[in-house]
């Protein structure tokens, strides 16, 4: 199985890539508070970009609507645990069942109908509005006026319950970011993996090869739904207050999907340098400006728009693919065919 | 009649009231190389794409190893044992030349690993090989027909349909694809069914042919009385043709 996903794969590659995940390792050890709760959100961002990237970036299927799988696994997981004391480890299994099943209900509606491209974008923004909706006059999930989990000060982390230090959570996205990054890799190299990229450059062609474009594109939703989900109950437990104007909205879905799109779609690296580099610039700016005394309501958000057009303008693969090239990560590809 | 592989009979299709395929029938034996030939606009493609589960016929029956396969989907008709390939080249533009073929080599093997052996075959038979790691998108013309055809070919197919495969080949190219086509037909006891404008080709490779004109069949048989046929002669080949 390793041998298998490791399969031309360079060794300088590798080597980097135990490298980088030690230097991770440590950082709880040797960083204060503040760093670990940026790479908590660079991470939550990485690992949703990477489920998200499934959809978009590997079938070709866009959402903006993912926002949608991060609520009902949200909520699903906390509402468990706040009204029944059931473990997130448990509860997480419900809100995996929800999201895939309300993916397999979008795409369901999406595919069979054959509703596709900007038209299928809005389907997917209508059912998190939906829900964002439906969320706010649930009043078993508190409503509009928020769902908390209850806040302690925690003498020990208690991994069960998910209850406990920045570090803690901190080591818990950075190995979803990381399984998330192998299952991926495994999957690119699957019989799913090789369908969806065909789907994604040629439906058509696709399907004269004797695949199955429904199933596969509906494959791609649930699975991505499923996987988002997790980021949810991570959310959940994390910040511990869930508002369906902020869970549901349609800004969470665009945020989350900037991190693929600046770093490179249907890369594998892209989704986590896009989460690095627009994060981690992000905070800074933000930092620069309380250190200047400056209050700029929206900056973030401007910042975003103007990372996303430097990106769209000038690197239209994203970082990434330019960036392995580089460093000579990347197979031997010619893009001209001129040789 | 009862060993044709293929079999289209009384077949009609419209678009829009405008009437592209009506009353056709022929049949293509099983181990045979039949031509489809005729006027651009005859209904050769529109065929193609009934036969392939594009389209749904307005009426008649297509018949595929006695099975009828009008109106099933272009996926169950290639995993029943027919391959295509595109008149418009359809490439998986941002993949690699080889994992073009692997996603049609996916359909009859039964893992990835297999189905790379058996592409990593098929496209240095189709002397894709120099460019397997190259992106689709970097190909010429003449190499994206090639890749059609290699795609088609490895989904394994018992009868091939081959669109406009040798229209802006050079001789050369046009001669080996020739050869390769005629070694899987004699060799591999491959069907095929190919929609050619190149008479060179088509008298080339091919037992029998169709011809359609204004989407009805005019005529039938073997190349040379067809290519002396009169109403062939007139409304497409004209008249000092071959």
């Amino acid at each position: 199985m390793s041998g298998y996903l490791l399969d031309g794969v360079p060794r300088h590659a590798l080597v980097l890539l135990a490298l980088l995940f030690a230097v991770l390792l440590a950082v709880p050890f040797v960083a204060n508070d503040y760093l670990v709760t940026v790479l908590i959100l660079i991470f939550y961002f990485a690992y949703v970009g990477q489920a998200w990237n499934i959809m978009m970036g590997f079938a070709g299927q866009l959402s903006l609507g993912h926002a949608l799988y991060i609520g009902l696994g949200a909520y699903a997981a906390a509402a468990l645990y706040v009204h029944y004391g059931i473990s997130p480890w448990l509860g997480l299994w419900m809100s995996v069942l929800v999201s895939a099943a309300a993916g397999a209900i979008v795409g369901y509606l999406a595919f069979r109908f054959g509703v596709g491209g900007v038209y299928f974008a809005i389907l997917t923004i209508a059912f998190a509005e939906f829900a964002r909706i439906g969320f706010d006059h649930w009043r078993w999930v508190g409503g509009s006026g928020g769902f908390f989990l209850p806040v302690k000060n925690y003498a020990r982390n208690d991994l069960l319950s998910l209850r406990g230090s920045p570090a803690m959570f901190y080591y818990l996205a950075l190995g979803m970011t990381a399984a998330a990054f192998i299952a991926c890799h495994a999957l690119l190299r699957s019989r799913a993996g090789y369908y969806w990229q065909a789907i994604r450059e040629s439906p058509d062609a696709a399907q004269a090869l004797g695949i199955n474009i429904f199933r596969y594109k509906m494959y791609a939703v649930v699975l991505s739904a499923a996987m988002t989900s997790l980021g949810g109950v991570l959310f959940a437990f994390y910040y511990n207050n869930l508002f369906p104007e902020q869970v549901f909205h349609i800004s969470r879905s665009i945020e989350l999907i900037l991190g693929p799109i600046i770093g490179g779609i249907g890369t594998l690296f892209g989704p986590i340098l896009g989460a690095f580099v627009l994060t981690s610039l992000a905070e800074s700016l933000s930092e620069l400006m309380r250190a200047l005394g400056v209050d700029l309501p929206g900056i973030k958000q401007v910042f975003y728009g103007l990372c996303l057009l430097l990106v769209v303008m000038f690197l239209p693969e994203g970082i990434w693919p330019p960036l392995s090239r580089l460093l000579g990560l990347h197979r031997a590809r010619t893009k001209t065919g001129k040789s | 009649m009862t060993s044709a592989l293929l079999s289209l009979a009384n077949v009609s299709m419209s678009f829009r009231g405008l009437r592209a395929v009506q009353n056709v029938s022929f049949d293509v034996p099983a181990g045979e190389i039949v031509a489809l030939i005729g006027p651009n606009g005859a209904g050769k493609t529109t065929c193609f794409n009934v036969v392939a589960g594009v389209y749904r016929p307005d009426a008649g029956e297509v018949r595929f190893d006695g099975q009828r396969i009008d109106g099933r989907r272009p996926d169950e008709v290639c995993r029943a044992g027919i391959g295509r390939t595109f008149q418009l080249v359809k490439p998986f533009a941002g993949l690699s030349v080889m994992e073009n073929v692997i996603v049609g080599a996916l359909n009859a093997a039964a893992s990835v690993r297999e189905a790379r052996h058996a592409a990593e075959r098929i496209v240095d038979r189709l002397g894709l090989a120099p460019k397997a790691d190259h992106t689709a998108s970097s190909l010429t013309l003449p190499e994206r027909k090639r890749l059609e055809v290699a795609r088609a070919l490895a989904t394994g197919p018992r009868i091939l349909l081959l669109d406009e495969v040798m229209a802006g080949l050079r001789p050369t190219e046009m001669d080996l694809m020739v050869a390769l086509f005629r070694d899987l037909n004699s060799r591999h006891g491959l069907t095929i069914l190919l929609i050619e404008h190149v008479m060179r080709a088509v008298m080339a490779l091919s037992s029998r042919i169709v011809v359609l004109h204004h989407g009805e069949v005019i005529a039938t048989g073997a190349p040379e009385a067809v290519a002396r046929d009169p109403a062939v002669l007139e409304c497409y080949l004209g008249e000092e043709a071959v």
